[in-house]
């Protein structure tokens, strides 16, 4: 049931406008960046804006190419294409070359590639793959281990090459989910673990589970619409609290608040069940269990965060959370991304003019903090239009997924919105001090040629599946 | 089909949301708060200071006195530190390991990415060896620096030292910066501002490591150097040498002031020291050897010692009862080998029994003195003692006494002249007589006086009643006048006609026969009339302090001295001859009769013993 259509009179060409805006804004600040009296021509190749000139000479021909490949081909060798991918993650595991400390790179000669950057196709292919195939739906166990196991697979490969912040990326594939039927439930229940994993690490534990167990309460008057059940429940919290301080107080046990809320919850807890089946109350086991799990998670964040992350990796967490300053150590490059970006004001200090950013006080100014350059060369002026372009282009390219006729280029329509986003919303976060330090580029502007190609051979195949839209009837 | 269309509306809110909160940081961040500009700047612009040429320092004969040497400051910025050499970087710098790991430690403390001095002063031979290494040890550069080099041994008090700025000075004076130098005594105090100059800064750009990257601003905010302006001293140095000499194994002080400027000419304090003592590395540990020494070279006799003024006293109640008109030139007193009143004996000297104005100053008659000063105290002119009193006061103070003169020297002592409030708190207001005071009459009792007010006193009867403030500055090189107050001519209160019979006795006391009764015949010079009166200061602690004051020659005075030799018994003994010696050796550039240097030079004044006695 397809038709025959001219595909070039059917692009998205805003879109592909913007990408290109992006792209060039991209070049002139890494020109900026690496900018020195002695090299002055933008054909100087020795430097990374002459390089980056043949990446995005390469990259437009990459896209000319991902154009005229049949669109059949993406969804008939997604899983292919994905198993390809895998393949070359574990070789890279083995074969690969270190580079700050991530086994991530292969090495050609002089050319390196960076397999993670375009496994996040791939995953976004097999994914839109494997939901958009008949009777698969959300809601079965097979399903969502299914899905798990396509994006957490590449996840943890390239987690094992040591470069956590690429592996995080696939994180952000819960937003397809989402938009595919997941629950909102599992959405809020990330959210709030996330909220929790922070608030144990900045509040008291006693402050937290006080406060989970108000929340506890507000669910449960909000599912059961009585508001005596759960001043009852309450008082009975409450008094069995109060007779143990007294106890305690009394006999002199010495016992900490700890002992006595934990204490007096238990007491609580085995009461409501007994009333909750006596009465035939709803919920009531349910919102325990979920309290329970809070309680033993805020408690295991501690450990987990000693034992599971890197000393850099608390580190950089602890200096956006406040509750560690290491000026001249981790806090340094976020301080200086910080300096550059305030020290732009509203016009910025003009192109080229730039001194944080010239006299690499900024580091990693062209790939990672490309954001730096633009916030001290253009000011408030440049970010708000760099913004506010990368939130239009997304704006748009929800749009472009949502008038897609078939599930597949819809879903990996999606695919391509939640990397794009996850990529933007973590690499603009981090310079501006809202975001712990990962280090992943910004699209279309950070140096370097895996990047730029991945995300255009990314961004080009929904924009070749959209130009053949029309072609499927229904 | 998709029953969850619905949902885009969602990952929208979610996408702009983020968009929005990520503007209003920006917002804030580049628009709002300021901070980041001024932490921009500082990051990136590097004011280095330069430092200029400290002014040098002349004598009046226009022989350098003081210049500089450059001096190398090793500096080190910790961040660019790599792994070296130790023991070459330590043979090079003739420096310890422990030195290398506690200054490293301590530059580490104060800032990481800042330098600080490693080491100080290292000299230019050293320099040129580290020079060629640098490269060996990144980290580390060399900032040049003046030290402080003198031409002579002498005039340590009153060339002054330089010294690093303490807290106090950065506190009060802006200009100061931590690690800056400061003149701490003598001219180099007094003349800071001209002898500094004026720092200047160059403003660089530097990149994060450090390296300077170009101008800012093509130069715009620099400010040049300016080098210190030279100073021309009043100080005659062979003088001034010839008089420290002099003074060796003795302790005092000599003054010699050119009357018709006020100019100092000379100004020993012995013990002296080195000048060069108290420069660059060496000063901390040779201030505290000087601090400790019990002759106490430190300190400057000339402006801080206040003894009794003795029997040169005498010349300034002589002149004060001549203005009173309770004295005349023919007025005679029989001495008796004591003044007598009533019970009360002040003893005098053996001398002829009849003297005359002129005589008793020759002859030094204390007899003669107790009468004239009872004369101006029970003045009936006067109401009572104390108004009377208190116009003699006005006399002595004329005279430059019991005030600061107001030199260019900051560390004048006042002296004492007491006021009636003083005899009021003693005696009660009524319970004092003009009898109670009469040490006073011969220059004892409660006077104090510094060498410096002698010799102004000196000055004063030189020029038959006024003086010039002394002043140990001649000239500033540059457009620089001297301060208006040096060229005020101070009149005394006494007329000068009054002058010519208490010189006439000065005359006599030096240059009539010693059967005569002159008390000053050592004092004698060969075709010059030199004038003087001799003194003995009584001094509780021991022996009596040997003082003589003098000018020459008597008609247009070109020297007025003072000399003070600690516990040198009557003053004729040690203190007139070597004021004469003084006295040829600037007029006359030789000496006549080398004998008497001879004399002085051999001579010990309970230096030694001075010295002993407090080593135990």
């Amino acid at each position: 049931m397809q038709r025959r259509i001219n595909i070039w009179s059917n692009i998205d060409w805003l879109a592909v406008t913007i990408y290109l805006v992006l792209v060039f804004l991209g070049w002139v600040n890494i020109y900026a960046a690496v900018y020195n009296e002695e090299h002055q021509s933008i054909f100087d190749f020795s430097q990374r804006y002459g390089k980056q000139l043949v990446w995005i000479s390469a990259a437009l021909v990459i896209a000319f190419f991902v154009f005229i490949i049949d669109i059949n081909f993406y969804s008939y060798f997604a899983y292919l294409v994905y198993g390809i991918m895998i393949f070359l993650l574990i070789a890279v595991l083995i074969f690969g070359r270190e580079v700050h400390g991530a086994k991530s790179w292969f090495e050609l000669g002089s050319f390196r590639i960076q397999p993670a950057e375009f496994a996040k196709i791939a995953t976004a292919l097999a994914l839109a793959r494997y939901l958009s195939t008949f009777n698969v739906q959300l809601n079965t166990m097979k399903a969502y281990v299914r899905v798990a196991a396509i994006i957490l697979l590449p996840a943890l490969l390239i987690f094992l090459q040591n470069d956590t912040g690429s592996a995080l990326v696939y994180f952000t594939f819960i937003l397809v989910l989402y938009r595919e039927g997941l629950s909102a439930s599992v959405l809020l229940l990330g959210l709030f673990i996330v909220l929790l994993f922070v608030l144990a690490l900045v509040l008291e534990k006693l402050l937290i589970i006080l406060l989970s167990i108000g929340i506890v309460f507000i669910i449960f008057w909000f599912l059961n619409r009585k508001l005596k059940n759960a001043a009852i429940g309450f008082g009975i919290l409450v008094f069995s609290t109060a007779i143990l301080y007294g106890i305690n107080v009394y006999f002199n046990l010495g016992l900490t608040y700890y002992y006595i809320i934990l204490a007096s919850l238990g007491f609580s807890a085995f009461v409501y069940i007994i009333l909750s089946i006596r009465y035939k109350v709803r919920n009531v086991i349910l919102l325990l269990i979920f309290l329970l799990s809070s309680i033993v998670f805020t408690f295991s964040v501690d450990y987990v965060f000693n034992n599971f992350l890197g000393e850099h990796q608390q580190k950089r967490i602890n200096v956006v959370l406040g509750l560690e300053s290491d000026p001249f150590g981790v806090e340094y490059n976020v301080n200086q991304s910080k300096i550059a970006i305030g020290s732009g004001g509203f016009l910025g200090k003009g192109f080229l003019r730039g001194t944080q950013t010239k006299f690499d006080f900024v580091p990693e100014q062209s790939t990672d903090f490309i954001f730096c350059t633009i916030g001290e060369e253009w000011g408030f002026l440049g970010t708000f239009f760099v913004v506010g372009l990368f939130i239009f282009f997304l704006y748009r390219l929800i749009g472009i997924a949502e008038r897609q006729r078939s599930a597949f280029s819809r879903i990996y329509g999606y695919g391509v919105v939640s990397v794009l986003f996850f990529h933007i919303v973590i690499n603009i976060g981090m310079t501006i001090g809202l975001v712990p330090v990962i280090g992943i580029p910004l699209p279309f502007f950070s140096y370097g040629g895996s990047s730029l190609w991945a995300f255009t051979i990314m961004l080009f195949i929904l924009l070749r599946l959209d130009a053949s839209r029309l072609e499927l009837l229904r | 089909m998709d029953s969850f269309a619905n949902r885009r509306h969602v990952i929208r809110f979610i996408i702009i949301l983020i968009g929005l909160v990520f503007i209003i940081r920006l917002f804030l961040l580049q628009v709002v708060d300021n901070t980041y500009k001024v932490t921009a700047s500082s990051n990136v612009l590097r004011y280095v200071t330069q430092f200029p040429a400290r002014g040098l320092i002349y004598d009046r004969e226009g022989t350098l006195l003081v210049y500089n040497e450059a001096a190398y400051d090793i500096m080190v910025v910790p961040q660019q530190l790599k792994s070296f050499d130790t023991t070459e970087f330590c043979q090079i710098l003739d420096i310890s390991k422990e030195y290398v790991d506690e200054n490293l430690k301590r530059a580490k403390e104060y800032s990481y990415y800042n330098s600080s001095i490693f080491l100080k002063q290292v000299s230019s031979k050293t320099y040129a060896t580290l020079q060629e290494k640098l490269y060996k040890y990144p980290g580390f550069f060399v900032q040049a620096r003046t030290l402080r080099k003198y031409t002579t041994e002498n005039a340590a008090h009153l060339l002054g030292y330089v010294g690093e700025v303490n807290e106090k000075i950065i506190k009060n004076d802006e200009y100061y910066k931590l690690g800056d130098y400061v003149g701490i005594s003598g001219i180099e105090q007094s003349y800071e501002e001209h002898l500094r100059g004026q720092k200047g800064v160059n403003v660089y750009l530097v990149d994060v490591h450090n390296r300077i990257k170009g101008t800012y601003a093509n130069g715009r905010l620099d400010k040049k150097a300016k080098i210190g302006s030279n100073i021309i001293s009043t100080v005659d140095i062979e003088l001034q040498a010839y008089g420290e000499k002099l003074m060796q194994n003795k302790i005092g002080s000599i003054v010699a002031l050119e009357p018709s400027t006020g100019e100092i000419l000379a100004l020993v304090s012995s013990p002296t020291y080195n000048p060069e003592l108290l420069v660059g590395r060496i000063r901390t540990k040779n201030f505290a050897t000087l601090t400790n020494d019990t002759l106490m070279p430190l300190f400057n006799r000339a402006l801080m010692a206040q003894y009794p003024p003795g029997s040169p006293f005498k010349a300034i109640n002589m002149l004060i009862g001549l203005q009173e008109r309770v004295v005349f030139p023919n007025t005679k007193y029989e001495c008796h080998g004591a003044y007598y009143s009533g019970s009360f004996r002040m003893g005098c000297h053996s001398h002829k029994p009849n003297v005359n104005l002129v005589e008793a100053i020759q002859m030094s008659c204390n007899n003669y003195l107790g009468h004239v000063f009872r004369n101006i105290l029970d003045n009936k002119k006067y109401s009572s003692t104390r108004e009377s009193f208190d116009r003699w006061r006005e006399y002595v103070t004329s005279f430059g006494f019991g005030q600061n003169l107001n030199s260019d020297f900051n560390n004048e002592l006042k002296g004492i002249v007491p006021t009636k409030q003083t005899y009021d708190r003693v005696y009660g207001e009524n319970g004092w007589r003009s009898l109670t005071l009469i040490s006073m009459s011969i220059g004892q009792g409660e006077l104090g006086t510094t060498p410096l007010q002698m010799a102004n006193m000196t000055a004063a009867i030189a020029n038959r009643g006024y003086y010039y403030t002394p002043h140990i500055v001649k000239e500033i090189e540059g457009d620089y006048e001297l301060d208006e107050r040096f060229y005020e001519k101070h009149y005394t209160m006494i007329d000068s006609s009054y002058f010519e019979a208490v010189i006439n006795g000065m005359d006599l006391a030096v240059n009539e026969d010693y059967s005569t009764g002159s008390t000053a015949w050592r004092g004698k010079i060969p075709g010059i009339t030199v004038c003087g009166k001799t003194g003995t200061a009584e001094n509780p602690h021991g022996e009596d302090h040997s003082i003589f004051v003098a000018f020459a020659p008597k008609e247009d005075p070109k020297i007025a001295i003072a000399v003070y030799i600690e516990n040198g018994g009557f003053g004729g003994t040690w203190a007139t001859p070597m004021a004469k010696l003084m006295i040829e050796k600037y007029l006359n550039d030789s000496i006549a009769v080398p004998w008497w240097e001879e004399y002085v030079l051999n001579a010990e004044i309970n230096y030694n013993a001075k010295k002993d006695q407090h080593m135990e």
